[in-house]
């Protein structure tokens, strides 16, 4: 058993039992960031502050939410939106926040790609991340399920619809999941179940594992510059402070993290308060109806890009395709074949890739929202088999790069 | 070395602006049609050229012009022949009581109501030839004079019984123009008026009862039940709200729902009304929302000047 | 500056919790259902029937002439005088744990099953354990109807003598 001493003062008797000190060495002080970094490097601390906000919402929305076919609707727009002191307040917030989350993650994974922070140790760090956005998107689907409102039900329906897969018609599967055979009670509570349970539950599990596995490859840097970390770091202890390549986490970089949190939360809370149609479709405000498909049916802004990739193609090839573009990007550390880990643009034909697909996946977003005919049809259909291709170049073009 | 972030900011601004234009402004530009406000001018309508006479007015609207026959006149204390339900059973429709008539509709649109109630509706489509079909407020033929002369006299005798257009509240002006086809449950109202609070059960089953039979009617005359409005300024917009109160074929072709024929002003009325039932928030969103930027852009602004304290050592 | 950051955050953070708090509050729809109406013309004497106020059982028992001639003052300070009526309206929680007593109209008295205290037909305690008489809902007299949950001068006077917290 260890020893343990008579405490001096509160701070020893925990650091006895919980080595506090030794902890926020290692995730704090001595938690050694590159120098050599933007406000890029900031996102993932926009994340934490944005998934904070959506967890404290969340919990007030739950306090009145009812999970019910019947009052879920009349919950959220009579008793949150009316009768509850801010309740609009939280319900906005929470709607901005599950958006603006997506916007966040995409800068943040498109980040990842050009600088290569996917390489050489990190890849733990990619496959978790794209688990969370896996994980968070499961989170988003169930969410809008909740208002019950016109948008929720029909959105429920076709991605429902999906597991079914085409021509295997395992309508039993699909039935399965709802627990009906359209979206019904039993559909809605347990997506409901999901959404304040299960899937934070995993969330917070996987943030966990993110933040681990991003400890001890450390952060990349802009340059793809290898770093001695100890090298440097004994170099910053020493009091060469503007000479070292490093910087402490925390105050360090924490206070620039601060500073881009600062300005993201004006343009959040400009959304929240001022525009936040984007986040809350006119078309849920009208309550759910069986009976009644709305004349134009769309997902959010966020899900566009894999579900125009399922759209032009007949069901099976779209089925096909769509299951591809949700797993393709986890493979990323193994489909680029490449020795380097530098930014993009020193990379040759790499970086022609990034900015293509990086402008298609626009292209197809902007497609999966217009209405599928005549030319927006036709561009959809190229856009989509663009990013496969491009998927499918990747190995070949990445591995005949030379060595930077 | 250089300073990259600006470059980098606007590649990222960039993006998300162009992403954001695509499926906000522009997917919704092609996706819904457009549809200009004519601003109440109800141009196709013929003007009111002749100075009715309210003494006149008021022989016709009792005797010849045969009005009272279905509508009651609450402040001429004369009220309604029959409950809602049972006019809704007769009629379709609960004929308007035509109190604030003068005040609510747009003074041209009233007079060619009274001569022609299909065409100032705007639903001949419903009443033609080959569907047998007549619309249930007769025609007026004249009481032997110059009709159009009839026509201004009635509509001068609706006017100085009205309220003044400043009296009349959003919750009067909803009523009289949407509230006989439209429930709106989040304030209380059904098609019948609004709904007491009972004590005792049994009163309340038999009122909903009364308003669901007046629904059977409606949902027969228009081809299904007009939507509650209780969100409407929420999933349809105010754009949407009002020219189609304008002019509901403009927006959905073919609908069985009536031009409503309110002057500009009650039409800003009614969507008031819409808003304190959907869009209740509205003032403290604005008034929270000022407070919180305020704070943000000090702790911005205090989060900057803190990084640049702590980054001094680090260059 | 870090310290000046640190205390601008913390404002904000204390200024949130102030819109938290207010969305634990009771909502509007509940403050204005705080109210309910008795029409005092339909009680039968000594037979005690319960209502409901917020939620809570209220006592109504309208007195024999008997009772009222028998009453001690303790009783009679209780009273709620309607027309020459005399009523007991009482929130029917026991003082003791809050449960709901039994009236036995032979006994003209409540027992609480619980842990068998005690009440006369006025409401006061006749056998521990509890504390006190049943308390009495705020009420307004309004020709023959009472409204509860408003305070009128005669709730007011009662409040004042200690009669019920």
């Amino acid at each position: 058993m260890a020893h343990f001493t008579k405490a001096t003062s509160v701070k020893d008797w925990l650091n006895q039992r919980l080595a506090i000190d030794k902890v926020e060495k290692v995730m704090m002080s001595e938690y050694w960031i590159p120098k050599n970094i933007n406000f890029l490097w900031a996102m993932g601390m926009v994340l934490v502050i944005t998934f904070a906000l959506l967890l404290v919402s969340g919990i007030f929305l739950l306090m009145y939410y009812q999970p019910n076919v019947d009052t879920a609707f009349y919950s959220v727009n009579y008793t949150i939106m009316r009768d509850v002191d801010f309740g609009w307040l939280w319900r906005h917030v929470h709607g901005v926040a599950a958006s603006v989350v997506f916007l966040i993650i995409y800068i943040h994974m498109f980040t990842g790609i050009y600088y290569g922070s996917y390489k050489k140790g990190r890849e733990l760090i990619w496959v978790s991340g794209m688990l969370l956005f896996v994980a968070f998107s499961a989170e988003a689907f169930s969410g809008y399920m909740l208002p019950w409102g016109q948008m929720s039900y029909w959105a429920g329906m076709v991605i429902t619809n999906l597991f079914s897969g085409g021509s295997l018609h395992a309508d039993g599967l699909v039935e399965w999941i709802r627990g009906d055979y359209v979206p019904a009670q039993a559909f809605l509570t347990r997506f409901f179940m999901l959404h304040v349970l299960l899937i934070p539950l995993a969330i917070l599990g996987l943030i966990g594992l993110h933040f681990g596995a991003l400890r001890i490859p450390h952060v990349n840097n802009q340059e793809g510059e290898e770093i001695d970390f100890d090298k440097e770091a004994k170099k910053y202890l020493a009091g060469d402070k503007a000479g070292s390549k490093v910087m402490r986490f925390a105050n360090d970089f924490m206070s620039k993290d601060m500073m881009v949190v600062g300005i993201y939360l004006i343009f959040f809370f400009y959304l929240v308060f001022w525009n936040y149609g984007f986040a809350m479709d006119a078309v849920n405000f009208d309550p759910a109806d069986g009976l009644k498909t709305p004349a134009h049916i769309y997902p959010e802004w966020y899900f566009l890009w894999s579900y125009e990739i399922l759209r032009p193609f007949s069901i099976d090839i779209g089925l096909i395709a769509f299951a591809f573009a949700q797993v393709i990007f986890v493979l990323l550390p193994w489909l680029d074949r490449s020795p380097n880990t530098v930014p993009a643009n020193r990379r040759g034909l790499f970086a022609i890739w990034f900015w293509v697909m990086l402008v298609n996946l626009i292209v197809l977003t902007a497609m999966g929202k217009l209405p599928p005919e005549g030319i927006f049809s036709q561009i959809g259909f190229v856009s989509a088999i663009l990013f496969i291709v491009q998927w499918l170049m990747l190995p070949f073009i990445t591995m005949f790069e030379k060595k930077v | 070395m250089k300073n990259k972030e600006p470059l980098i900011l606007a590649v990222v601004v960039i993006f998300s602006l162009i992403t954001y234009y695509l499926v906000e402004p522009y997917a919704h530009h092609v996706m819904h049609k457009h549809v200009e406000s004519e601003h109440f001018a109800y141009a196709d309508l013929p003007a009111l050229d002749k100075t009715g006479d309210a003494t006149r007015g008021q022989e016709l609207v009792v005797g010849a012009g045969a009005c009272t026959g279905c509508h009651s006149i609450e402040v001429a204390g004369m009220p309604a022949a029959m409950e809602p339900q049972m006019a809704a059973a007769s009629y379709g429709v609960n004929p308007p009581d035509l109190s604030n008539a003068g005040v609510v509709y747009d003074e041209k649109f009233l007079a060619q109501l009274i001569k022609n109630p299909a065409h100032a509706l705007k639903v001949e489509h419903k009443f033609t030839e080959e569907s047998g079909k007549m619309h249930p407020m007769a025609q007026f033929f004249g009481a032997g004079g110059d009709i159009d002369q009839e026509a201004a006299d009635m509509v001068a005798y609706l006017k100085s019984i009205a309220l003044k257009a400043e009296e009349v509240t959003p919750k009067i002006a909803f009523e009289n123009a949407c509230g006989r086809c439209h429930a709106m449950s989040y304030e209380n109202w059904t098609q019948m008026g609004e709904k007491p609070s009972f004590k005792d059960k049994k009163d309340e089953l038999a009122f909903d009862i009364k308003v669901l039979e007046y629904q059977d009617s409606l949902k027969a005359y228009m081809g299904k039940l007009p939507p509650d409005l209780s969100m409407y300024i929420r999933s349809r917009g105010e754009h949407f709200v009002s020219t189609l109160m304008e002019n509901p074929q403009s927006q959905l072709e073919g609908t069985a729902m009536p031009r409503v024929g309110v002057t500009a002003e009650m039409a800003e009325k009614v969507i008031e009304h819409m808003k304190d039932s959907g869009d209740t928030k509205r003032a403290e969103r604005e008034s929270v929302g000022m407070n919180v930027m305020i704070y943000i852009i000090i702790f911005a602004i205090f989060a900057l000047l803190w990084k640049k304290q702590v980054w001094r050592d680090l260059h | 500056m870090g310290k000046a950051f640190g205390a601008v955050a913390g404002v904000g953070a204390i200024a949130s919790l102030y819109a938290m708090k207010k969305s634990w509050d009771p909502l509007p729809s509940v403050r204005s259902a705080g109210f309910t109406t008795l029409d005092l013309s339909v009680y039968k004497e000594n037979e005690l029937v319960t209502e409901k106020w917020r939620g809570k059982p209220i006592f109504v028992l309208k007195k024999t002439a008997d009772m009222v001639a028998k009453q001690t003052d303790a009783q009679k300070a209780r009273d709620i005088e309607v027309n020459g009526a005399h009523y007991m309206v009482c929130i029917g929680l026991c003082t003791h744990l809050g449960c709901i007593p039994a009236y036995e109209p032979a006994k003209e008295g409540f027992l609480c099953a619980c842990h068998g205290g005690q009440f006369d037909y006025s409401g006061n305690v006749t056998k521990v354990p509890p504390p006190r008489g049943f308390d009495i809902p705020p009420f307004k007299i309004e020709g023959n109807t009472l409204v509860l949950g408003e305070a009128g001068p005669e709730y007011t006077k009662m409040k004042e003598n200690g009669i019920t917290l």
